[in-house]
């Protein structure tokens, strides 16, 4: 041993699916975290309900990095499918606590590696008071015991991890710290420690709580006023549907009369869903849905209707591996293209793409007004990664100010106006007034159509009058470029950038500092929305390279840019690609742009890598 | 000389603010007819237009959703998905008379789901699909509601059995079923009101010739086979709330059926002793009816007791869209405590 490695290493359960390990996790990510730990969490989890493997990455870092770290430290083994494997995947020096009747071969006998067998299943069925049914999910709370032991996590910590996690139910609590015990006492009784790996309590969690994206964009939801949900179960999106029924149950129910403030609709699929959330965004109410790649592919059909008919709606997509069913349970940054023209047709929707939790909370309220602002379904992009995860964020801020309903015409409203059209452009920026229905004047009254239709909502298929309505959409959605999130600009007069957009930022952090530690300062842009911010273009142009970093193979955003950017500019453009399921990490950025910076003062060639693309490694 | 006095509603509100667009369906087309079916039911029950909310699907039928009441607002969605916009109108806003008009290919092909599961939920709204078997906009192909061995104007006879759009809606639960002709008003416009009236889902589907593509020998949904064929179960009346039930009846010739609202729909036996309150009768006459090649026409099934999406989910009785954000967000206290709770 050279010396201790304090707060700054990962560990990797790798359990069976079903078996009750996310609540032991759960425990060691919360004991860190009340330590004072930084800890990023990321649950790698399979389509399945019962018996697959599933590994649960924990990460402490001094820094605070929330990215995935590609090395294992510690490794917690328990599937026996993927024991060797597993095992294999561990770093030189790293540690290994399994279950010590694995059976010792392959990656096994490594020699490189502090091995820590634990009789988990002996000392269940022995040490633990409980029927058997419940044997199982505790047994997994033993190997709490034992990596607290063995790193060092204060019991305090541990117990008051344990007492969140089972906050309503103080009985289990008090079951489940008596398995951990049995493995603290087993571990102090038999094993020797001969890894560098400990905590030590620090300070970096002060004003931080832990909260996933899907329950934050709930919040987001709840707090912008929607009052219609309409959904259809897919993971990875469920369970931000899920948290906004249980939050609206709780605030939004009238304690008298027991009269709900708001409609949940569990629809019967998802052209359902976007069909009733449009229905409702057409009578006044804030409506949205959310779902992920499978779903929006059946909501192409409604987004162009509500497109074309000028309707508002939210729309979440928590993208997961596609195509088609794909992975299910995996993260991707795969859908960005489709959603942004989903529908045939000319069609182009406001994407905002949050990187953070607190992002996708205000992202949320956003997406509402710009919905009510501009009469159009807005798509909020987020991913697996942000939605299912746990991380540590700045508690959520209650909103300071009220909510824009856009330009909605009233019976008093009417009153004001000589001669109203439906979709007429009055104020010169591709916005017309609409009115709901039940509003008391005769006047008020028009008829939607996803057909071709003139100022007054009459059906028409006059070429003028079709060509001019299709300007002024897009004119309307043009001006969305400035109305949406700006891009975030890390910029020190380098040559080299990095763009990327939504949790990629994450590992473009840490990567950022890789790169320095190697002499090479990259400056950095985020994507916030689409269509894109005319900064952008800006940016690019200060720069000789950009790198575009992006969760899929075929570098749907560097199209997006590609498409829009001059050539001179497009030429600047080198993609880097991740696309294997798990969040991307630090080296996957920094390793291609060192290697294509490298390239490039190897060689005087403009493209000194083929196609212009730095392959990932 | 005598002025004509034009007669109004209990709004004050004449017939003829009750019209719409003119139609661009052909002349003959039964959809015409069941559009003044509709503008005299909307009319005689004083439906408020402001309050009306006109919904339809694609094709002819779900054009004639223009073609009535100019003053209410209407959308004209996508093939199929009615339903769906429907549900979240009705959701956002409940006071709005939901009213919809669809045909067989929008209800029983591409949006047969949305069609089951809107009548699952109970939503209520008046649905009314205008079927004559065919699609007409792309010239003739037939409809999952056509007939085995119905002929088309060209080529082989229809191979497949019918969907029955109203034996369907009793099995999954249906709250109000019936089945009427576009050339009889006497019955259907009565129908149309007791499903305004009604609160839930509404089923009437109204088979209604298409002039153009099957209105000819050996179809079983043109004027002259739907005429010899109709096979009437009652004659209904409609009788508005706190109105006197006034109409003359032999005792056992009619069952009189109370709505939720406290109007009444009293039907008269003209067929078959069919107790309307029955769902298992209703599916034996349509499978006898079936068989036999009749058409079965009456209000074949009510249950008014059942409740509705809105109440099923506890909604406030006025509607969501009209909340402000002060009645929307948690306070400020219970949102700190929210987020200490979260460390």
């Amino acid at each position: 041993m050279t010396g201790d490695v304090v707060n700054d290493f990962c560990i990797q359960a790798a359990t069976i699916n079903g078996s009750g390990s996310q609540s032991s996790n759960l425990v060691i990510t919360k004991a860190l975290f009340h330590m004072g730990i930084p800890v990023a969490a990321k649950n790698v989890f399979p389509s399945n309900i019962e018996g697959l493997p599933t590994w649960y990455d924990i990460r402490v870092t001094p820094e605070g990095y929330q990215a995935r770290q590609r090395s294992v430290d510690i490794l917690i083994a328990l599937s026996p499918a993927t024991w060797d494997q597993d095992a294999a995947n561990v770093r030189p020096g790293g540690a290994v606590i399994h279950e010590a009747t694995f059976p010792k071969f392959g990656s096994a006998l490594r020699d490189d590696v502090s091995w820590y067998p634990v009789p988990f299943a002996r000392l269940a069925r022995e040490k633990l008071d409980a029927k058997p049914d419940l044997r199982k999910y505790l047994q997994n709370m033993i190997y709490v015991g034992v990596l607290a032991e063995l790193i060092g996590l204060d019991p305090a910590a541990v117990e008051r991890g344990v007492r969140d996690q089972f906050k309503t139910k103080p009985k289990a609590a008090d079951v489940n710290l008596a398995a951990i015990q049995i493995g603290v006492d087993y571990t102090r009784e038999n094993l020797v420690k001969s890894d560098p790996f400990r905590v030590a309590p620090m300070d970096g969690t002060r004003g931080r709580v832990l909260l996933d994206g899907n329950r934050a964009a709930a919040l987001g939801s709840l707090m912008a006023g929607c009052t219609v949900l309409a959904w259809y179960p897919i993971t990875p999106s469920s369970s931000l549907c899920e948290a906004f029924i249980a939050d609206a149950e709780r605030f939004r129910t009238d304690p008298a009369t027991g009269e709900k403030r708001f409609a949940a609709i569990q629809a019967e699929d998802e052209l359902a869903a976007i069909g009733i959330a449009l229905g409702a965004g057409w009578a006044g109410a804030r409506a949205m849905t959310a779902t992920s790649g499978p779903g929006i592919s059946l909501m192409a059909e409604l987004t162009g209707l509500g497109y074309y008919a000028e309707i508002p709606a939210v729309v979440f997509d928590i993208q997961r591996v596609g195509p088609s069913t794909g992975l299910p349970t995996r993260t991707m940054q795969g859908d960005i293209g489709f959603v942004h023209t989903l529908s045939h047709g000319d069609t182009r929707h406001p994407v905002l793409i949050p990187g953070t939790v607190t992002e996708i909370y205000e992202d949320a309220q956003s997406a509402f007004d710009l919905a009510d602002r501009l009469q159009t379904p807005v798509f909020v992009l987020s991913d697996l990664d942000l939605g299912m995860n746990l991380w540590m964020t700045p508690p959520l801020p209650y909103p300071e100010n009220g909510i824009d309903r856009g330009k909605v015409l009233d019976a008093e409203g009417l009153k004001e106006v000589v001669d109203w059209a439906r979709y007429r452009d009055v104020d010169g920026d591709g916005i017309p007034y609409r009115t709901l229905p039940g509003t008391p004047d005769p006047r008020a009254a028009y008829f939607t159509r996803g057909s071709g239709h003139d100022e007054h909502a009459l059906y028409t298929e006059s070429p003028d009058v079709y060509r001019a309505n299709m300007d002024r959409l897009r004119r309307k959605i043009e001006g969305a470029r400035t109305l949406l999130p700006a891009p975030l600009v890390e910029e020190a007069g380098n040559r080299v950038a990095i763009l990327a957009y939504g949790t990629t930022h994450h590992a473009v952090v840490e990567a950022r500092h890789q790169l320095a530690e190697r002499g090479l300062e990259v400056d950095y842009l985020r994507i916030r929305a689409l269509p894109l911010h005319p900064a952008i273009a800006a940016f690019i142009g200060r720069h000789d390279r950009v790198y575009v970093a992006e969760q899929n193979r075929d570098g749907q955003m560097e199209a997006i840019l590609r498409q829009e950017l001059p050539g001179e500019l497009a030429d600047r453009l080198r993609g880097i690609r991740h696309f294997n399921g798990v969040p991307i990490d630090a080296e996957a950025i920094s390793e291609p742009v060192l290697a294509g910076e490298r390239a490039e003062q190897e060689s005087a060639a403009p493209h000194p890598v083929e196609n212009g693309r730095v392959p990932v490694a | 000389m005598s002025v004509a006095v034009e007669k109004l509603n209990r709004l004050g509100l004449s017939r003829d603010d009750y019209k719409g667009a003119h139609t661009t369906l052909c002349a003959g087309c039964g959809h015409n007819s069941i559009t003044n079916h509709i503008i005299k039911a909307l009319y005689d029950s004083g439906v408020e237009p402001h309050l009306l909310a006109k919904m339809s699907g694609i094709g002819c039928s779900s054009k004639a959703a223009a073609y009535f009441v100019e003053h209410s607002h209407g959308f004209n969605g996508a093939h199929g998905r009615m339903p769906s916009l429907a549900t979240g109108a009705k959701l956002a806003n409940r006071e709005l008379v939901v009213f919809g008009v669809s045909g067989d290919g929008d209800t029983a092909s591409i949006g047969l789901g949305q069609y089951c599961h809107m009548i699952r939920r109970n939503l209520d709204m008046t649905y009314i699909i205008e079927d004559n078997g065919v699609y007409g906009l792309t010239k003739g192909q037939f409809s999952a509601t056509a007939d085995l061995g119905s002929r088309p104007k060209r080529g082989p006879a229809n191979r497949y059995d019918q969907i029955d759009v109203c034996a369907l809606g009793i099995e999954l639960g249906a709250s109000f079923v019936a089945r009427s002709f576009s050339g009889d008003g006497k019955q259907l416009v009565p129908l149309i009101q007791a499903g305004l009236a009604h609160r839930g889902t509404a089923v009437l589907d109204v088979i209604s010739p298409c002039v153009t593509f099957n209105d000819h020998e050996g179809s079983t949904k043109s004027y002259a086979y739907v005429k010899d064929h109709d096979a009437p179960v009652n004659t209904p009346d409609y009788i508005a709330p706190l109105e006197e039930i006034n109409v003359d009846y032999e005792p056992g010739t009619a069952q009189d059926v109370e709505l939720h609202d406290g109007s009444h729909i009293l039907l008269r036996k003209i067929g078959p002793d069919h107790d309307a309150r029955d769902p298992i009768a209703a599916m034996r006459l349509l499978f006898e009816a079936r068989h036999s090649g009749e058409i079965l026409t009456g209000l074949l099934y009510v249950n008014p007791d059942k409740d509705d999406l809105c109440t099923r989910e506890g909604l406030p009785s006025g509607p969501l869209a009209a909340l402000g954000i002060e009645d929307l967000r948690p306070s400020r206290e219970q949102w700190d405590a929210l987020m200490a709770g979260l460390a």
